[in-house]
């Protein structure tokens, strides 16, 4: 087997601003004193002259981003995703999406795998803060590679879009041959036994599930969401349709994100068995990323073991 | 200042107010109390200060205005209307339904509106985006933003105050509307934020007060306010909450709501009486 090259999200987002700073002259971005973290860093050294530090201060950080926008510039604004969603939400809701404003949130820190800081930082809850903004275009890339097309492919995007990155390094599953294709869900293996919409780090985790579920006569289609408002709807009903039941699985409250959209999407459309896999409803703890992910069943077994029983739930 | 404009602008403001009283008794709600209160500043920014074209309402090098105490619009709509972006005749659908003209400023339906606002606390953000933006862009246009004394107890507000001059955007001039009255009392009574020059002078501002409803103070504080010395600027515009219509004046049950039918006559009489005064000795003059 070949080495697994592991990278965060975090990084891509970073690369993808390396190269609109080098390729867009009206891409600006902001931080709020955690460039070294958020990996904004590397193109405030590239771009000093475009990259403002606001401070500890992400509410104020927000209102300059409208701004800015509204003298013409794409805006990257940047804190860990608990103070870009959290403390700033009403700010994205008014200045932001209400106006429908070109800001662009790359909120880094995202989930569980924050790690070791604990509860305070491990942010759960900003998919689904973010998906009740109207017009928020929200996007969880599922690795480096797909991290940095995102954010390329935002700057190009007219409009508000919240941009959610890990902190961990995870496996890259995407090659340079990978397009990001704008608010498109995608099939990575063919399968029609049980439906795994998957989104972010659980992207792996799902393709791991559906490897050992192969190896017990269960063929799962696995489906990247990177996008997950606006929802492909398409995707996920036709997917509903031909396997019959479904396993949502996010690094994220059960409520409200990527499992709550894919059962408001099927309940209507085609009402079909899920069982959704993420933080069951519960706050985080300190500990070692990978531990948590564990601890909290945000891995591969615990796919496995929703998808069996999504499909004891199909008729 | 020049006798004739001061007559032109004491006109344009009571025509402000005017349409405050208008639009608001016939949505049955709003906010007339801080609208009367901003309307001569409003009519000072619009008819004598600020460098924008009715016809190309989003040209870029025009000056902005930011509305942050945006449950003010009826003041704002009313000089839009005058300067003409919009028929004044929209002001009698103030927050009707199919109506451009929402209960707070929306900059995708109202023309003229630069950013839309009603939260407290988030305009001054957005007005030093602005600001910084022009700087960046090498461009000499201003900003404005309006604030609410009691708006300035939200903590954005300095965060924003803070960032601004530690950027030297001496292209922005916020000004603090003094009325001294927010829904639940006196600004003191619920939250003191004074000494309010003293807290923009050590955030790094220049701190100019004046009477806001003085033209000659107005302009002296507006010119002061864009000499352009690396520091932004806030104006501190002591005014009467209801300016112009006797028995809302100084009392906060006006905040908001909206006149009665004898109540709008009332007003409209006195404004009515008051401009044809200023008519009499414009004629005069």
């Amino acid at each position: 087997m070949a080495d697994i090259i592991t990278k965060a999200t975090r990084v891509g987002y970073a690369e993808g601003l390396l190269y609109l700073g080098e390729t867009d002259e009206n891409v600006v971005v902001l931080d709020a004193d955690l460039a070294g973290a958020t990996q904004t860093v590397q193109f405030k050294k590239k771009h000093p002259d475009r990259f403002f530090d606001c401070g500890i201060a992400e509410q104020n950080m927000i209102g300059i981003a409208s701004g800015l926008s509204l003298t013409g510039y794409t805006v990257f604004a940047s804190s860990f995703a608990m103070f870009a969603s959290g403390r700033a939400f009403e700010q994205i809701r008014n200045s932001v999406g209400y106006p429908h404003l070109n800001v662009k949130i790359g909120a880094t820190h995202a989930g569980i795998s924050v790690g070791e800081d604990g509860a305070s930082h491990q942010c759960n809850e900003d998919i689904a803060l973010m998906r009740t903004i109207p017009g928020m275009t929200i996007i969880n890339p599922a690795d480096a590679v797909e991290a940095k097309a995102a954010t390329i492919a935002a700057a190009k995007y007219d409009g508000p879009v919240y941009m959610r990155f890990g902190r961990l390094a995870v496996p890259v599953i995407f090659d340079r041959s990978y397009k990001f294709e704008w608010g498109k869900a995608r099939a990575l293996t063919e399968g029609n036994d049980v439906a795994i919409f998957a989104t972010g780090l659980m992207v792996n985790e799902a393709l791991i599930a559906a490897e050992q579920l192969k190896n017990e006569g269960i063929a799962a289609r696995v489906i990247n969401v990177h996008t997950i408002k606006p929802l492909d709807e398409e995707c996920v009903v036709n997917a509903a349709r031909e396997c019959g039941c479904v396993v949502t699985a996010e690094e994220h409250n059960v409520i409200g994100g990527l499992g709550g959209a894919v059962c408001e999407c099927l309940s209507e459309n085609c009402p079909t068995p899920v069982v959704r896999v993420g933080v069951d409803d519960e706050f985080g703890r300190s500990g070692p990323a990978v531990e948590l992910l564990h601890l909290y069943g945000l891995d591969a077994a615990h796919i496995v073991e929703s998808a069996k029983k999504a499909i004891s739930l199909k008729k | 200042m020049d006798k004739q404009l001061k007559r032109e602008l004491q006109m344009q403001a009571i025509r402000i107010r005017m349409d405050v009283i208008k639009g608001t008794f016939n949505a049955k709600s709003g906010h007339p109390g801080g609208s009367l209160s901003i309307s001569d500043i409003m009519a000072y920014l619009y008819f004598n200060k600020m460098n924008v074209d009715p016809a190309n309402p989003d040209w870029e090098q025009r000056d902005r205005l930011v509305l942050s105490k945006g449950h003010t619009a009826p003041a704002l709509y009313g000089a839009l209307a005058l300067k003409g972006f919009f028929p004044e005749s929209e002001i009698e659908r103030l927050r009707k339904p199919g109506s451009f003209l929402q209960g707070h400023p929306s900059m995708r339906l109202t023309p003229g509106v630069d950013m839309s606002t009603g939260s407290l606390g988030q305009g001054i953000s957005v007005a030093v985006g602005m600001a910084l933006g022009a700087k960046l862009k090498g461009e000499d246009f201003n900003v404005y933003t309006i604030l609410g004394d009691g708006e300035i107890q939200e903590g954005q507000v300095w965060e924003a105050a803070m960032f601004a001059s530690a950027k030297g955007l001496d292209n922005l001039v916020a000004v603090v509307d003094n009325n001294n009255l927010q829904i639940d009392g006196t600004i003191d009574e619920v939250n003191s934020p004074y000494p309010i020059d003293k807290k923009f002078e050590a955030f790094g501002w220049n701190v100019i007060n004046c009477d806001g409803h003085d033209f000659d103070e107005i302009d002296a504080a507006f010119t002061f306010a864009e000499k352009k010395n690396g520091k932004p600027s806030v104006i501190i515009a002591k005014t009467v909450k209801g300016k112009g219509v006797s028995y809302m004046e100084y009392a906060v049950e006006w905040h908001g709501k909206a006149p009665q039918q004898e109540e709008y006559e009332e007003a409209m009489n006195e404004l009515q009486d008051r401009l044809s005064e200023l008519e009499t000795l414009a004629a005069q003059e």
